[in-house]
């Protein structure tokens, strides 16, 4: 579905990525693990096309979308939901979750906005406050039912756990394999080593821009020298 | 002396609405390109002076009467904005407000030193059949221009308000203010949107062109008038704020005709620099502006 091959990116001069090698089957949960400074979201940000790659190749369903425009990425299926959220904090939920749908159109949007409630209920009842005055976790919601409401195929969530209590982060893990059980193939951005790998299908770690390790999640989780690395075991 | 002009009082405040409708209207422009772009656009009123200009020629040339020329206009400056920003501007500041900043006061002085240059210096107006037709109120008289620039400037506001709060295009322009990388991902091509916008607030400006010629002039600097009095607005009202804009220009139109009533013209602005002073002092957001 997704197939990235020697992708070298960065900013401007700056070289963040070397060599990146990575693919995900439809219907896959694949976990993208590192500490801060890896190149996780420069990663994230060259697939989705907000950073134009140095070299390298990214294909979507079969088609080239390396230094394509977001925007055509996005109507093709493939949607992230960013970092910190980055809700729209002047709109209110309801409108985050129309402009969701701002490529799809208003043909699927009430029928969309129907099953993002169910997806999170809690939101029913805060549909026209505005997202910035919402709780780090209700804004959590609202971004992956922003994303989910362009209809992807593919949804990158980078980071959904950042800034949660531990609670939140354990409701979000078990939602990211809810939402995956309806065949969405998600990559998951992590830090959160353990729980990602508790519910990915495979995983892949980034150290210093380039994949250090990548495997079966169930295999990865008892690997030395990721345990030595993130889990101070 | 001042038992005459207490008992002008409320004619003054009716003519202040009234103009006030219109700087309003050129304030609009300015807030909008300024709440999305997070740029003062120094070529507004170069911008305006070329509206009116254009109205001007329309009549001169074609007989449009300036009423009839919104049709005309308002699309013109729509799509005259929206190239200018989308293959002039974006382009070269390089993603750089500052250098935004810049292209605008470049070309403000190039519009202007052109329409110098082309229309000459000389101030130049029209004649319409019923410029001095009014109606009478009783205690005042106002005139069939000033009420249809009224009118017209009010609606193009709530045409512009619906825009922004119900529509897909008013939404996509009001996250793209806000939460620039946020917009990109759900697929709002950005780029689009601000040439849009930098577009809507020039077309704001061929309105006001409209309808400000059949009661005033035009010559290469006329804009400046007005885009000063319209940075007090934005100011006064918040800037990025339709509502304050609207709300900004009936309080400045209204000071204006009152402070020219009781000090005089040469003394009238006066109250407009007062009000732009107080209101940097105790409320630096603005009557509706949001705090950062």
């Amino acid at each position: 579905m997704l197939e990235v091959k020697s992708l070298e990116a960065g900013y401007g001069l700056v070289q963040v990525l070397r060599g990146i090698d990575l693919n995900v089957n439809s219907g896959e949960i694949v976990a993208v693990l590192g500490s801060n400074g890896a190149g996780k979201s420069t990663l994230n940000n060259t697939i989705s096309g907000l950073y134009k790659p140095f070299a390298g190749s990214i294909q979507f369903e079969g088609q080239e979308i390396s230094g394509m425009a977001s925007e055509r990425i996005v109507e093709m299926g493939l949607v992230q939901v960013p970092e910190g959220r980055r809700v729209f904090p002047n709109l209110s939920v309801l409108e985050n979750l129309e402009m969701g749908s701002y490529r799809r159109g208003k043909g699927n949007r009430a029928k969309n906005i129907e099953h993002i409630l169910e997806i999170f209920p809690r939101l029913s009842a805060r549909l026209k406050q505005l997202a910035g005055t919402l709780s780090g976790g209700e804004q959590q919601m609202v971004a992956i039912g922003r994303g989910l409401m362009a209809e992807p195929r593919l949804l990158i969530l980078d980071e959904p756990s950042l800034g949660l209590s531990p609670l939140l982060v354990e409701q979000m893990f078990t939602l990211i394999k809810k939402i995956n059980n309806d065949g969405l193939a998600i990559v998951l951005v992590e830090q959160n080593v353990v729980q990602s790998l508790a519910v990915a299908d495979r995983a892949y770690v980034l150290e210093n821009g380039e994949i250090a390790l990548s495997g079966p999640a169930s295999e990865l989780i008892d690997d030395a020298q990721l345990k030595k690395s993130y889990l101070g075991i | 002396m001042l038992a005459m002009n207490i008992s002008m009082m409320p004619a003054a405040v009716l003519n202040g609405l009234m103009f006030g409708a219109i700087y309003a209207l050129v304030a609009l422009g300015l807030t909008l390109i300024y709440g999305v772009l997070h740029i003062i656009n120094f070529a507004h009123g170069a911008m305006l002076m070329l509206a009116l200009y254009a109205t001007f020629y329309l009549f001169k040339f074609a007989g449009i009467d300036p009423y009839l020329a919104l049709i005309i206009v308002i699309p013109g400056s729509y799509i005259f904005g929206y190239a200018l920003y989308r293959w002039g501007i974006g382009k070269l500041s390089h993603g750089k407000d500052q250098n935004i900043l810049l292209i605008t006061l470049g070309l403000s002085i190039i519009f202007e030193n052109a329409a110098q240059f082309f229309f000459t210096a000389d101030q130049q107006t029209i004649s319409l059949s019923y410029s001095y037709d009014s109606f009478d109120l009783g205690f005042v008289y106002l005139s069939y221009p000033k009420v249809i620039s009224f009118v017209a400037s009010l609606v193009i506001c709530l045409m512009l308000w619906w825009l922004m709060a119900t529509t897909d295009l008013g939404k996509a322009i009001r996250a793209v203010a806000k939460e620039r990388q946020g917009a990109r991902l759900v697929g709002i091509n950005v780029e689009n949107i601000y040439a849009i916008t930098y577009g809507i607030g020039i077309a704001c400006l061929g309105a006001a062109g409209c309808l400000l010629l059949p009661s005033f002039y035009v010559d290469p600097y006329t804009g400046n008038i007005f885009v000063i009095v319209a940075f007090t607005i934005v100011v006064l009202g918040g800037m990025g704020s339709i509502v304050g804009a609207l709300v900004g220009g009936f309080i400045i139109g209204i000071t204006e005709s009152l402070g020219g009533l009781f000090l005089g013209e040469s003394l009238g602005q006066i109250g407009i620099s007062l009000i732009f002073i107080l209101i940097l002092v105790f409320r630096p957001t603005g009557l509706f502006g949001a705090k950062q």
